[in-house]
């Protein structure tokens, strides 16, 4: 515990190679720290919500301008991924698929899984005010 | 050496060196395992229903709040993610940083954000379903 010997930290990243898994791996990471901070939106929703229709109102102009949509659309690509790949960590704790080759068919799956479903969000949110304009 | 009737599967040394690096046993770990499976269902619905709010009223949202179904799938859905979001931060924190106190003040940093939103959210939901 006293620590001040200068131990090697793992894995080394400057002689590791990303893969598809390494990488896959520290987007996990991202991606919960990202929805972490994003539930603010969240947050924002409910107190505007609470406060009454002009904070609302200020809520669903900011979720209509460009830089609201991109936050919504990288959230929402930020919350697939992550529940994907949550899903394919909760397979590893049970001790399946652990082998490479199917931790590789499982990634491939997490990144298809993660491009319908938010394609099917915004599809659905598309006929209404809140897609495309 | 072991008590009947205090069963657990700690081992001896385990129970003196103080239930881990964490000092906290395997609690950690299940709970984030926990709340990541009720996030799934609570998730999803929630992208189902928030989809169309930017295209929403303010009276459109207090009407789909205020019923009870949604009043209470919102909160377990506040209290899960933002839990679980509390747990996956102190991961990060315990990870990248070193220094003990740094260490210590973000810990405490994370419980209370994570507190003060649920709580925020919570009293919002709970005045919009009981009338404003």
């Amino acid at each position: 515990m006293a620590g001040k010997v200068e131990r090697p930290l793992s894995p080394h990243l400057q002689v590791y190679r990303p893969q598809m898994t390494s990488v896959m791996s520290i987007l996990h990471r991202a991606t919960g720290f990202a929805l972490a901070v994003g539930t603010v939106m969240v947050v924002w929703l409910l107190l505007a919500a609470a406060s009454g229709p002009t904070a609302f109102a200020t809520f669903t102009w900011f979720c209509n301008t460009l830089i609201g949509k991109l936050m919504l659309l990288g959230w929402s690509v930020a919350l697939f991924y992550h529940l994907s790949n949550g899903v394919r960590h909760l397979i590893w704790d049970t001790g399946r698929m652990l082998e490479i080759n199917q931790a590789y068919r499982a990634g491939y799956f997490v990144l298809a899984s993660t491009v319908i479903l938010t394609l099917l969000t915004w599809w659905f949110s598309c006929p209404y005010k809140g897609g495309i304009e | 050496m072991s008590e009947k009737g205090t069963e657990s599967i700690q081992s001896p040394l385990g129970k003196v060196k103080g239930l881990g690096a964490a000092h906290n046993g395997v609690t950690h770990w299940w709970h984030q395992r926990i709340t990541a499976i009720t996030n799934i269902p609570l998730m999803l619905w929630l992208v189902w229903s928030v989809v169309h709010i930017p295209a929403w009223t303010h009276q459109e949202f207090v009407i789909w709040l205020e019923q009870p179904v949604n009043s209470i799938l919102m909160i377990l859905s506040i209290l899960s993610v933002f839990y679980h979001a509390a747990l996956g931060c102190q991961v990060i924190v315990e990870d990248y940083f070193h220094v003990e106190w740094m260490k210590i003040t973000k810990l405490i940093g994370i419980k209370l954000f994570f507190f003060a939103l649920t709580v925020t959210c919570i009293f919002s939901v709970l005045k919009i379903s009981f009338g404003v």
